[in-house]
């Protein structure tokens, strides 16, 4: 054999063995289209994150093979469930939010099913009333983070609530996150919102930036490179002892440091917070029904909603769902969390969030 | 050259195809090849015009459509109406102006590297070149955190001066020419290192100062390259997204990065398509130049083996320039990086290699499987992406060599097409990976092609921007290849597959592997367009880093500092690898056609003279061809 052929024997050779690898590492490889038949596929955003035995047990329960789909932050995961309305990607999605609700219903994504399991999920976070084009799954709080050791060392009472923030006592301190392109950011100022009313959140914003209010695009860049109390920004040289982030960070904080420490070092001004309530709905036009209706199931099943708290860090929406020690130890309660009803928010979104950026980026 | 080549080189395809023992009677009549040649040409463009057209022009068309038509019709007033608005504006003219001032930066910082690396021989300068690409192949996740480390506060630059530079235009321009340094070295570097010394020498010995035998000699000679270098840079730099949103903050977008604000965050399908064809129009002016400038530029050098006009420095000045240029590369490549690396290792309980491990374990909760896994992952979509890239890649290439001029010297209409067929091929390095992606939603949704949950998918996004690699380091090897060989074996009978086979394939051979080994460098690192495509639970190693980057937690960032190391190892393994393929030749496989290496074992091994394929010993010029990139930077 010439070298040439041995060449191009190896090329043929490596293509023939990546594609074989690639059809081994995927099952998927066989069924190019959406799930069918035996397959049930949830379609989320890139957070979504589960326990592998708790998946398992979906699949022994139901006899269904589970395909998990993720792709993106909530707000691109939904966007991609509008444009392939009809024709979806799956059987049910996972993650759209109370900020994004009003778009995902308006535009005709999700058809109804009444899941098993809801009548123990109070009833102001089932924002879709009767009808039942989604369940809700959990509800997780945008609150502002501070870092301990900072107030410790200043003698310095952390924050406790929206109006601190614009106290000079905290100039120069908090870092938060583009409302356009982060959905903590955004969250923030819809708390500012509820809080301050239509009118009065736009005085509240010039105060924070006379404040020294500083923002960044992502919630990554905000939390791991300028906030000084997490693990990321503490490495990184953060300088911002106070951060737009969740009620759950800091047990998060515990949960990945290894040694483990007494204290979380991080603590949550909870009476800055937003309620975030995510929900999944079964697609309209999914190939497989039955199974995405089991699935919905399943989610708002003990299983499914114990798992949450140390995957997702979010709170179970199912009443009496047994908390796991690190949140019920480290998490916070938020003060009165604040909400706005998905219409609204609908109808103002780009209008609050084009006011805030030219009152405080530009 | 060596002296006869040409004549041995067709001697030996002749007598190779002669061994074939086909009868060379049936094809005498001159007409009848070239009309079949111009219909495999055609064929060929063809096949490799369908890829395009239903991977990338389909989609794309798909879903500006979908924002410009509604159900009253094409709305035409839309684009009249964004343009005019004032934010669109100011993004437009930050766009025009950041990516004119990082490319004349990048030039100006690259050019003497270009110089130190095509004229100096010192050691670990293989190394050195593998280490300043790799930027180019890293996501933009892992350079944005490494370039905040040392611009940001507690930065090198803060603690020397209390200079802080994030957030501002600065980094922005700082991290393009990081990104973009290889681009100037591999493209200019690579032609500098084969023009010949003497005729500069010659010059100076007729009494020209240095600086004029250079200006009169060897600048016009490199500038073809350096400009088609600037134009490539400019292209990376106005189609720049993750770097402008992670280091300029929320004051500063690009139209790449509104976008993606205007598609994926507040779905305004019908903004986002008319800046989507402000870009590409501005994006087929770039390569209209480009493709002029690169066409200009093949005139006929005189080229020769790297590794002779390499030296030592010597005296002052030229160690004064080598150790400068190593100190920028230090500074603006290394120390990035080297912070990055320094992270992964940092444990609360010092140095040691707690992340690393952790990278095993499956509990971390953020995937399913352990994110070392995404190693595996990473290696076959970028395999399968390499393959889907050198077939059509490679067809594109073998039908755009066919090229041919008619009587008058002009081309004709088949080439002409060609020409814009070779020009569309580069189009995805400046589509928005968020507009092929959502395209790929809406437009792949049916059968036969129905590929919306497939796995298919990430690689096939790959391979839109390996492809055009592909086709510019094949292309000039191709072009080079002399035409009269190729006749000679097809007058002997043989069959065109077997004329490719027997004349082309053994002189593309090592261009194939170069193309192959940096497709799939650019394919590990891609993240952009994979991140934007549904996908089965496989995250690639870039994703993955991303992932762990999207939660709190010392043991998440440190696992995501240890992964991009990982990941940087893997992409300088793999051009450690790609550098040793490099043609060290004029772009020819480095030896001759294989009859001469069967009988001569030692020409495998022993880069040999250019074999100047064209009997007046010239070449066309090869700058080695513009470097693809990740997408959505």
């Amino acid at each position: 054999m010439s070298t040439r052929r041995k060449t191009v024997a190896a090329i043929v050779a490596a293509g023939l063995a990546a594609t074989g690898l690639a059809a081994c590492g995927d099952d998927s490889a066989a069924d190019a289209g959406p799930s069918s038949g035996k397959t049930v596929t949830l379609v989320s955003h890139d957070s979504f994150a589960a326990s592998k035995s708790v998946l398992k047990k979906f699949e022994q329960k139901t006899g269904y093979r589970l395909k998990v789909l993720k792709s993106g932050d909530a707000g691109q995961a939904v966007n991609q469930a509008v444009l392939t309305k009809g024709r979806p990607q799956g059987d049910v999605f996972f993650g759209v939010d109370n900020t994004l609700l009003s778009r995902a219903l308006d535009q005709g994504v999700f058809q109804p099913y009444e899941a098993k399991g809801l009548s123990a999920v109070p009833a102001d976070l089932q924002l879709d009333g009767k009808r039942h084009r989604v369940t809700p799954i959990d509800t997780g709080d945008i609150c502002v983070n501070y870092d301990k050791k900072y107030f410790e060392g200043k003698k310095l009472d952390p924050p406790k609530t929206l109006a601190d923030l614009a106290d000079p006592a905290y100039k120069n301190l908090l870092v938060t996150e583009n409302t356009a392109t982060s959905s903590p950011g955004l969250g923030f100022l819809l708390g500012s919102v509820a809080q301050y009313g239509e009118r009065g959140w736009q005085t509240y914003w010039k105060k924070l930036r006379a404040n020294g209010v500083k923002v960044v695009d992502s919630w990554e860049q905000a939390y791991n490179e300028e906030f000084s109390g997490s693990a990321g920004g503490h490495k990184a040289g953060g300088d911002r002892p106070l951060v737009v982030s969740y009620a759950s960070s800091p047990p998060v904080e515990v949960l990945y440091a290894d040694p483990r420490p007494e204290d979380a070092p991080t603590g949550v001004a909870t009476g800055t917070c937003f309620r975030q309530t995510e929900f999944a709905g079964l697609l309209d036009g999914a190939p497989n029904p039955e199974g995405g209706k089991a699935l919905l199931d399943f989610l708002l099943s003990d299983t499914f909603q114990r798992d949450m708290p140390l995957q997702m860090f979010v709170n179970p929406v199912v009443k009496g769902t047994a908390l796991p020690d690190l949140f019920t130890r480290y998490g916070a309660e938020a003060d009165g969390a604040r909400t706005v009803a998905p219409q609204k928010i609908a109808e103002h979104r780009e209008d609050w969030i084009n006011a805030w950026t030219s009152l405080v980026v530009k | 050259m060596s002296p006869g080549t040409p004549h041995d080189a067709s001697a030996r395809a002749v007598g190779r195809a002669d061994t074939s023992r086909r009868p060379a009677r049936r094809r005498l009549t001159p007409a009848r090849p070239v009309t079949r040649r111009r219909v495999t040409v055609l064929l060929l463009v063809a096949a490799a015009a369908l890829f395009f057209a239903l991977f990338f022009g389909y989609p794309v068309a798909a879903i500006v459509g979908r924002g410009l038509h509604t159900s009253a019709g094409w709305q035409l007033g839309a684009v009249a109406d964004v343009l005019g608005r004032r934010d669109i504006r100011d993004v437009l003219w930050f766009t025009t102006w950041q990516a004119l001032v990082s490319t004349a930066l990048t030039l100006l910082l690259a050019l003497p590297g270009a110089y130190v690396f095509a004229r100096f021989a010192f050691p670990g300068k293989g190394v050195l070149r593998a280490v300043v690409t790799v930027p180019f192949v890293l996501p933009t996740v892992v350079v944005g955190s490494a370039f905040l480390a040392v611009l940001g506060r507690g930065g090198l630059l803060d603690e020397l001066w209390g200079v802080r530079l994030d957030t501002t235009v600065w980094a922005i321009l700082a991290a393009h020419v990081f990104f973009n340094y290889s681009v100037v070295v591999r493209t200019v570097g690579g032609l500098w290192a084969q023009l010949d010394t003497r005729q500069e020498d010659a010059a100076r010995t007729l009494g020209a100062s240095r600086w004029r035998a250079w200006r009169a000699v060897t600048l016009p000679a490199l500038a073809p390259a350096v400009a088609s270098a600037g134009l490539m840079v400019f292209l990376f730099t106005f189609t720049s997204f993750g770097i402008v949103q992670i280091l300029g903050g929320p004051a500063y977008s690009t139209l790449e990065v509104e976008i993606y604000r205007q598609t994926a965050q507040l779905l305004d399908l019908s903004t986002a398509a008319v800046l989507t064809l402000v870009q590409l129009g501005a994006v087929v002016a770039v390569l209209a130049l480009h493709a002029w400038v690169l066409r200009r530029g093949e005139s006929t050098l005189r080229l020769v083996d790297p590794s002779r006009t390499a030296r030592r420095p010597r005296g002052v000045a030229q160690w004064t320039l080598l150790s400068g240029v190593l100190g920028v590369v230090a500074v603006l490549l290394v120390l990035p990086l080297a912070v990055l690396v320094l992270r992964a290792f940092d444990t609360p309980d010092g140095f040691g290699l707690t992340y690393f491990r952790a990278l095993g374990s499956a509990d971390g909760g953020t995937f399913l499987v352990a994110p070392i896994a995404a190693v595996g992952n990473s290696l076959r979509y970028a395999a399968v992406a390499t393959l889907i890239a050198l077939v059509v890649g490679g067809l594109a290439a073998v039908a755009l060599s066919r090229e041919r001029r008619g009587q008058d010297g002009r081309p004709g209409g088949v080439s002409r097409l060609l020409r814009g067929f070779d020009a569309l091929l580069m189009l995805p390095l400046g589509v928005s990976a968020v507009t092929v992606g959502f395209g790929f939603l809406i437009a792949l949704d049916e059968p036969p092609l129905d590929l919306r949950a497939s796995w298919i998918l990430v690689p096939l996004a790959q391979a839109l921007v390996g492809a055009p690699f592909v086709v510019r380091t094949m292309l000039p090897v191709l072009r080079a290849v002399d035409q009269r060989l190729r006749d000679a074996a097809s007058v002997l009978g043989a069959s065109p597959w077997r004329v490719w086979w027997e004349v082309d394939l053994p002189l593309v051979r090592r261009a194939v592997l170069v193309a192959a080994g940096f497709a799939f460098a650019v394919s590990l690192g891609e993240f952009g367009a994979t991140v934007f495509l549904a996908r089965p639970d496989s995250p690639t190693l870039p994703v993955a880093v991303a992932r762990l980057l999207g939660r709190p937690g010392d043991l998440n960032y440190g696992q995501a500092m240890a992964l991009s190391t990982v990941l940087m190892l893997v992409c300088v393994v793999s051009l450690l690898v790609l550098e040793r393929l490099r043609p060290r030749d004029v772009g020819q496989g480095g030896r001759g056609p294989s009859g001469r290496a069967r009988s001569s074992p030692a020409a495998v091994t022993k880069p040999r003279q250019a074999p100047a394929l064209r009997p007046d010993g010239a070449v066309t010029a090869p700058t080695e061809g513009p470097l693809t990139k990740e997408r959505s930077r």
